[in-house]
């Protein structure tokens, strides 16, 4: 089905341009960088950069611990036994690990010839090339294929177009999308000749002569750094290049990868951010032995960089930060309970993690915001979501620069919203409730739009006089004072009494009753201030007020609930006998007109910063919240992603049409799914094994850390970005699985790497090892490199009969049912 | 032989007075008037009902826990000998005098009072004072919450009676391990460990939190036994199969048991029948297992058939037809074909009824012998009492408008064509070539010209529809759903050539013969299904409250209040033990996270043993409060202060313990220790007296004067029901 993702949209005119993107330019500069470090072959000298130097130039000191998979084994077993009691020190292997090192570094009688290292850091930089211009070369493909609207292209284009066409939106993602990536992928089609006049209204539109491919490039451009991002974090986890390059294999060749990289969609901006914050920490840690060195510094900072960035595209974001916190955490435990430091150094390694993932990261987060909330000040159809304060920002709103008597008072026509997000005005007109559904009165109802019928006479209880008459002094309304509310248009009052209510039946029916302001007492209501508690006069837009009914003693509410053809879909308005304090019940006066009284600038009310942010981000909650599948329709569930149960149809889905469809390379996303399984059964032998104190030969037992650290870094990724889906009520896309698969093919790429390796040692001579070693992770190199050359068109584009016609180019392919191509 | 003659017989046994003295005030504290009132008291109401169920044997399905809690409630009515016979209709109704209200509120009160002596073994277990342990039990005895909650049948008090027993047994076991494995105790606390942790979660899903507790503390001392190289690998190999027999294999089985042992009680069909699945309906007595006995299993050619809806939601249904068009014109202006409305109606009719035909022959009856419908097989759908044929084709549905319009067609001669072939797809069968069943069949009919899937929308057509439910032709059907897929419930075979005789037929009731009847794991799989998936109407209530209010007492819950005096049962908790409590919770996360840095540097304020069991003790109770209460925030339902009680209960066994580590380790000199007793005697008094001046609401036995009632009131979130005079 050709649809797109409900959101929320709204638009408006004319805003400047926002902020430059923050954090991408470094972000992006750092695998260049990484390609300048190998190149130099001197011998380390201890500082940070060295310290990563050796790594990747294949000094012995760091060597010894960080390669032992692939040394000669005798130097191995000279090692073992300062291993062995290292075994346990499940908190801190890496710092205690590099003693070690260091002794065997100075025992170690052989050290390999320097040519050969030489040889692999270039072999490393021409991999690296390799695989990045591979990716390029994938993502780029076919690139401005189809030439029409792909699903949710329709939303992030039409953002894209409001950037550079400067109105304002509204959308449940984060600010800092809209401000940073969405911007960025207007900047991006504003700069490659995209002039905004398109409208991206649905899925399947032509683009005609506009031109798209800058954003499309643009989205095409971050998506492809995933795949060296991908290289250089299992490269520095497992410090293997045959993983490194079957994880770049993996995602290179996933159709599904390279679908999602190439539209107008945030995810590719999403997941870049988050596989840079997770480079980044991964290098960061790398330099541990270094700390307060200048690439510790950056790397650190570039982490805190990358994750404002990746919350800022998507609240998904959040589950990287929590794999960057929990990972501080134990860093930060490990070197607490380090008492070679001393508490001020502790306390100085705090400070710069708070420094550069807190506060650093918060600061981003709330400047780009700032500027976003001045860019973004005009009024639009989305006003309705916000409360009034909010509103008297937005220019174009009647609230904006009105200037409205402060204080209410009696005679005074005014609206009143509901505080509860997308409620609206308190409503009536004349139309009465139908036979057989409460007494026949008039409708009360709540209306989200501006009308003359949501105006109401504030008037005392019991006197009918006119209040404007300048004869009387002005009389204010105190909090507690019994008010009557009278319906401007139809002058009938506010009134309640004990008839359930249309759709809620425990709560009673809120009528509108009496002729020319004269009712009964059922019409008498106490106007309460939330939180006061002294007859203080009542503040426009300021406060928050119930009104209570004298004789039931019900408040007055909205339920939320959309009343039936006889209401006109309005929402439905309650007394409800319940007196807790829910937002449903608690309402603010908006329009405020009385001729009596001065008029104050609303300036002074505008809210601060603080609460914008804070609504705003309610706001977005409340949005993706409300984005609810409904009953009778078929959802994707989160255990449907891992087996690549179901794709998304991208474009098109009859044979004349040019289809794209959403789904994971099957081989790819198969073989990730059987590394999981084998991955946890064989991490957990060994860990059993290692607990029940098994003596493993230091080869063995190198490999066996690089797998349980490697590989349950990034097993720990995967969970965070898998498993609280299941705990989510909005409705659910495949595509939300895309940043787990990154980690999950990463797992695999270490574990895959690791086990050939286990197997290859046991009996064999070191040469055979090797040849098994290498055959294994050829062939599953070409089997991916195959089964992509099978499936591209998915993602390059199908045109012809369906996969079940065996003209089809996808014939025999259909390998489950419930794929749709 | 002599030797034993020899010597006289002697039986040295251990009594703790404490535990004695702790079970007596307990069961008088819970038992002290338990039939008063003789009325509904709050959610006796809601659960009384089931016991009526029970003895009468009927079914029924309730989405707020497992059976075994409400088995419990109603032992106590089959040891009483109730006979079912009363109406739970309010709260405050006088009982009858067939309702044996003591016997129904003995099971909870029992639980309640012997909470008591257990919290007072599980602090000396856990290697604590006899006098902190006396404390604690003395906390559990006196706190007003506990004691309303246990003297009335609900189920709070056996929840928490199975969760310390739980922790209580496991902690025994763990005791045991030490000097004797496989001895007896040893088996009989682990397996006892299993058994209430069953139990627990059988009472209310809530208990699987501290089933959860108990497995997370198991596994890391099982975690240390597989690092404890003293032992051999197949001694390890037998400790982890003995606890994961226990622990694991147990608990599931039991919990199948109490399905089972339900479910066989249950046997009558009853009012919540209509959730259910057909087969699983048939299965009960009466009911629709009447009305489908001896139906003809395979649908044949000609079969006469009422055809259910499978997902059942938002109401379970029957295909349906009437005589009625869609209208022409829809409220939006869209139009229709304005051919014979069909629809999904929610209740038995006779123009539920279709019959099966085969598109190559005419005749609407079955053959003989039958020819069986098979999977792939192409069928027209005729309604029986119009026998118009049912049809989709390219236009809006009247609600669903991106999906087509079903009907049964008319022909009004404006080149519309029928569209009534439909492909039968059985989505539960076993082989391409299987027969279409009654009952066990879950068929979709996929439409031979768009192949479009005849399936249930979930939208209320407006009145011209009669509120009736939508049904739509789903064209871009996006995998399977349930709501696409139907059932044959009441099925014969047509033997009527002509239209009147058909009717009739239709009209008269199905033969009756023999039981179709579903293994014991289907129907478990179904019910527990149907229980967790149930979705109540968003009930709001007068007394809910949110987690956050718990902590801090800030509600209160009325649960009766006497017809004609001001006496009334309201629960609400010491306010002091509460408070306390809270404290006593904030103290140990502190102390703990500041002994615990102090370790990481290598500073060891505490000697090893007793920060071990400052561990265990805090794992067990800080984080069984945890487990018990955090866990509520997340969840969407109705929240009352009584869900706090499970989560009170371990705190107030912390309480004590962080009282007596600050005596034993806080206070240096003799000065502080008096001091600090002198204290907690004080405080301890203070707290009696708060459980004594709340005692009327606890137990609604005397009349307090508004005044009074006012004085009680501190805190203007309590509701304490006023009578204006």
């Amino acid at each position: 089905m050709l649809c797109a993702s409900g959101r929320l949209l709204a638009a408006r005119t004319a805003t400047s341009l926002p902020a430059p993107p923050r954090g991408r330019g470094p972000a992006l500069r750092c695998p260049r960088r990484e390609l300048h470090f190998p190149g130099n072959p001197d011998p380390p000298s201890w500082d940070c950069l060295a310290g990563r130097l050796t790594r990747a130039s294949a000094s012995p000191h760091r060597r010894v611990i960080l390669r032992r998979g692939r040394m000669p084994p005798a130097v191995g077993r000279g090692l073992a036994g300062s291993e062995l009691r290292l075994r346990r020190s499940r908190c801190g292997p890496r710092a205690a690990g590099r003693d070690v090192a260091i002794q065997a570094a100075a025992r170690s009688p052989k050290r390999p010839a320097p040519g050969s290292w030489r040889f692999e850091v270039a072999g490393r930089r021409a991999m690296l090339a390799l695989v990045t211009l591979l990716s390029f070369a994938t993502r780029f493909h076919r690139l401005d294929q189809p030439r029409h609207i792909c699903w949710d292209e329709t939303h992030f284009g039409k953002m894209g177009s409001y950037y550079i066409n400067r109105t304002f939106f509204f959308d449940v993602h984060p600010p800092l999308g809209k401000v940073s990536s969405v911007m960025l992928i207007g900047l991006a089609g504003y700069l490659s000749g995209y002039d905004g006049t398109f409208l991206f209204q649905k899925p399947g539109d032509k683009y005609e002569h506009h031109s798209y491919m800058g954003m499309r490039g643009f989205c095409a451009f971050l998506g492809s750094w995933l795949v060296p991002f991908a290289f250089l974090i299992v490269l520095d986890l497992s410090n293997s290049l045959p993983a490194a390059l079957l994880t770049a294999a993996l995602l290179t060749f996933d159709t599904g990868c390279l679908t999602l990289s190439q539209y107008i969609l945030l995810d590719p901006i999403l997941m870049f951010f988050i596989m840079a914050a997770m480079l980044s920490m991964v290098k960061y840690r790398s330099c541990a032995n270094r700390p307060f060195s200048a690439p510790w510094w950056s790397w650190l900072s570039l982490t805190g960089i990358s994750l404002a960035c990746a919350l800022g595209v998507k609240f998904v974001g959040l589950f990287i930060i929590l794999q960057v916190g929990l990972n501080t955490i134990a860093d930060l435990w490990h070197l607490f309970g380090d008492l070679s430091l001393s508490l001020v150094t502790v306390g100085k390694h705090l400070m710069a993690r708070v420094l550069c993932l807190i506060i650093l990261p918060l600061v981003l987060y709330m400047a780009i915001f700032a500027v976003h909330i001045m860019v973004l000040n005009k009024s639009g159809p989305g006003d309705g979501f916000f409360s009034s304060a909010f509103q008297a920002r937005l220019s174009g709103n009647n609230l904006h620069n009105a200037s409205i008597p402060e204080h209410l008072a009696y005679g005074s026509v005014i609206t009143v919203k509901n505080l509860r997000m997308a409620i609206g005005y308190l409503h009536s007109h004349r139309h009465l409730y139908p036979e057989g559904i409460g007494a026949r009165q008039q409708q009360v109802t709540t209306y989200l739009h501006k009308d003359y019928n949501n105006l109401w006479i504030i008037k005392k209880h019991n006197t009918n006089s006119d209040p404007l008459d300048p004869s009387f002094p002005v009389e204010f309304v105190r909090h507690g004072d019994i008010i009557r509310l009278e319906h401007k248009e139809t002058s009938r009052n506010l009134h309640s009494h004990y008839h359930e209510a249309p759709l809620t039946r425990k709560h009673y029916q809120v009528t509108g009753y009496g002729t020319n302001g004269t009712g009964d007492s059922n019409d008498f209501w106490r106007i309460e201030v939330v939180n006061r508690k002294f007859g203080n006069r009542i503040k426009v837009l300021r406060s928050r007020i119930r009104l209570i009914h004298l004789v039931t003693g019900c408040v007055l509410g909205s339920s939320g609930k959309v009343l039936p053809k006889w209401g006109w879909e309005q929402l439905e308005v309650t007394c409800t006998p319940y007196l807790k304090q829910t937002l449903n019940s608690i309402w603010n006066v908006e329009d405020h007109i009385n001729p009596k009284l001065p008029n104050i600038s609303l300036d002074v009310l505008q809210p601060s910063f603080p609460e914008i942010l804070l609504e705003s981000h309610m706001v977005m909650i409340r949005g993706n919240n409300g984005l609810k599948p409904k009953d009778n329709d078929f959802t994707s569930k989160p255990w449907h992603w891992p087996i690549n149960y179901q794709g998304l149809r991208f474009s098109g889905a009859n044979d004349t049409d040019f289809r794209v469809y959403l789904l994971g390379n099957p081989v790819v996303w198969w073989l990730n799914l059987v590394s999981i399984a084998l991955y946890l059964l064989l991490g957990s032998i060994i860990v059993v094994a290692m607990q029940r104190g098994a003596q493993l030969p230091t080869k063995v037992e190198g490999l066996t850390r690089v797998l349980l650290q490697g590989g349950g870094q990034v097993l720990l990724g995967w969970m965070l970005h898998y498993f609280p889906f299941f705990l989510m009520g909005r409705i659910l896309y495949f595509h939300h699985y895309f940043p787990a698969m990154l980690f999950s093919s990463m797992l695999t790429g270490i574990l895959w790497d690791t086990l050939l390796r286990l197997c290859a040692w046991g009996p064999a001579s070191s040469s055979l090892a090797r040849a098994v070693h290498a055959v294994g992770i050829l062939s599953l190199l070409l089997g991916a490199a195959y089964s992509f050359y099978l499936f591209h068109p998915l993602a390059y584009g199908m045109v012809g009969p369906l996969a079940q016609d065996p003209r089809s180019p996808m014939a025999g392919l259909r390998w489950l049912e419930s794929w749709e191509f | 032989m002599l030797e034993v003659l020899k010597r006289p017989v002697v039986v040295t046994t251990n009594i703790n007075l404490n535990i004695v003295a702790l079970t007596g005030v307990g069961l008088l504290s819970r038992l002290w008037h338990l039939s008063y009132p003789r009325a509904v008291v709050f959610d006796e109401v809601y659960y009384g009902q089931y016991i009526s169920f029970y003895m009468n044997r009927v079914f029924f399905l309730d989405d707020s826990g497992p059976p075994f809690g409400h088995m419990l409630l109603a032992l106590g009515g089959y040891l009483g000998g109730f006979d079912g016979n009363f109406l739970w209709n309010r709260i405050g109704a006088e009982y009858t005098s067939n309702v044996p209200v003591w016997a129904l509120r003995l099971l909870p009160a029992l639980a309640g009072a012997l909470s008591v002596p257990m919290a007072y073994q599980i602090v000396v277990e856990l290697r604590f004072s006899h006098c902190t342990a006396m404390g604690a039990a003395l906390l559990l005895l006196i706190e007003n919450a506990l004691v309303t909650q246990s003297r009335l049948m609900l189920l709070e008090s056996p929840l928490i009676f199975f969760n310390l027993l739980a922790v209580l047994s496991y902690l025994k076991f763990f005791n045991c391990q030490k000097h004797r494995p496989f001895s007896l105790p040893w088996w009989f606390w682990l397996m006892l460990t299993g058994v209430a942790c069953a139990c627990a979660v059988g009472i209310k899903y809530m208990g699987i939190f501290t089933y959860l507790l108990v497995l997370g503390v198991a596994a890391v001392h099982a975690w240390h036994l597989i690092g404890d190289q003293t032992l051999s690998n197949v001694l390890v190999l037998y400790h982890l199969l003995a606890r994961a027999v226990a622990l694991l294999v147990t608990p599931v089985t039991l919990y199948l048991l109490f399905f089972y042992i339900h479910l066989t009680l249950l046997c009558r069909s009853g009012p919540h029948d209509q959730i259910m699945s057909s087969a699983f309906q048939a299965s009960l007595e009466g009911g629709l297992a009447r009305i489908t006995q001896g139906q003809p299993l395979e649908v044949a050619f000609g079969s006469q058939v009422t055809l259910r809806n499978i997902f059942g939601k938002p109401l379970p249904c029957w295909l349906h037809s009437h005589q009625n068009t869609y209208p022409i014109i829809y409220e939006n202006g869209r139009g229709s074909s304005h051919q014979q409305q069909v629809t999904c109606y929610p209740f038995k009719d006779v123009n539920n009824w279709w019959v099966v035909k085969d598109p190559g022959r005419h005749q609407l009856v079955v053959s003989n012998p039958p020819r069986p419908v098979r999977h792939g097989d192409v069928v027209q759908l005729v309604h029986g009492m119009t026998t118009r044929f049912l049809n989709t084709h390219d236009v809006a549905a009247p609600l669903s408008s991106h999906a087509q319009e079903v009907s049964c067609y008319v022909d009004y001669n404006i080149s519309v064509p029928a569209q009534n072939l439909w492909r039968l797809d059985i989505v539960n069968r076993q082989s391409d070539r299987d027969t279409w069943k009654t009952i066990l069949s879950a068929v979709r009919f996929v439409h031979l010209n768009t192949s479009a899937v005849l399936k249930l929308s979930g939208a209320h057509l407006p009145d011209w529809g009669f509120r009736q439910l939508e049904v739509v032709g789903e064209k871009l059907s996006r995998g399977h759903h349930e709501s696409m897929a139907w059932n044959v419930e009441e099925h014969r075979y047509g033997t009527s050539q002509e239209q009147r005789d058909r009717e009739l037929e239709l009209h008269a009731p199905t033969q009756v013969d023999v039981s179709r009847n579903l293994s014991f794991m289907a129907r478990f799989s179904e019910l527990q299904w149907r229980m967790l998936t149930l979705r109540g109407e968003d009930a709001e209530h007068k007394y809910s409250s949110t987690p956050l209010e718990w902590v801090t007492l800030d509600t209160s819950i009325a649960y009766w209040l006497h017809p004609r005096t001001s006496a009334q049962i309201h629960l609400v908790g010491n306010i002091v033990i509460w408070a306390s409590a809270s404290l006593a919770t904030a103290t140990y996360v502190l102390l703990f996270l500041w002994y615990l840095l102090r370790r990481r540097r290598d500073v060891h304020d505490l000697p090893e043993d007793v920060w071990l069991h400052w561990v265990l003790a805090g794992t067990l109770c800080t984080g069984g409060w945890a487990l018990n209460y955090l866990p509520f925030f997340l969840m969407e339902k109705t929240l009352f202060l009584y869900h706090y009680l499970p989560a009170l209960a371990f705190q107030l066994l912390l309480l004590p313990l962080v009282l007596q580590h600050v005596y034993d380790h806080l206070c240096r000199s003799r000065v502080q220790r008096h001091l600090f007793s002198t204290l907690v005697v004080a405080w301890y008094s203070v707290a009696c007296h708060v459980s004594n001046k709340l005692r009327p609401l606890t137990y609604g036995d005397s009349s307090l004067t508004p005044g009074e009632l006012l004085a009680l009131r501190w805190r203007d979130s309590w509701d304490i029901l006023i009578r204006k005079s």
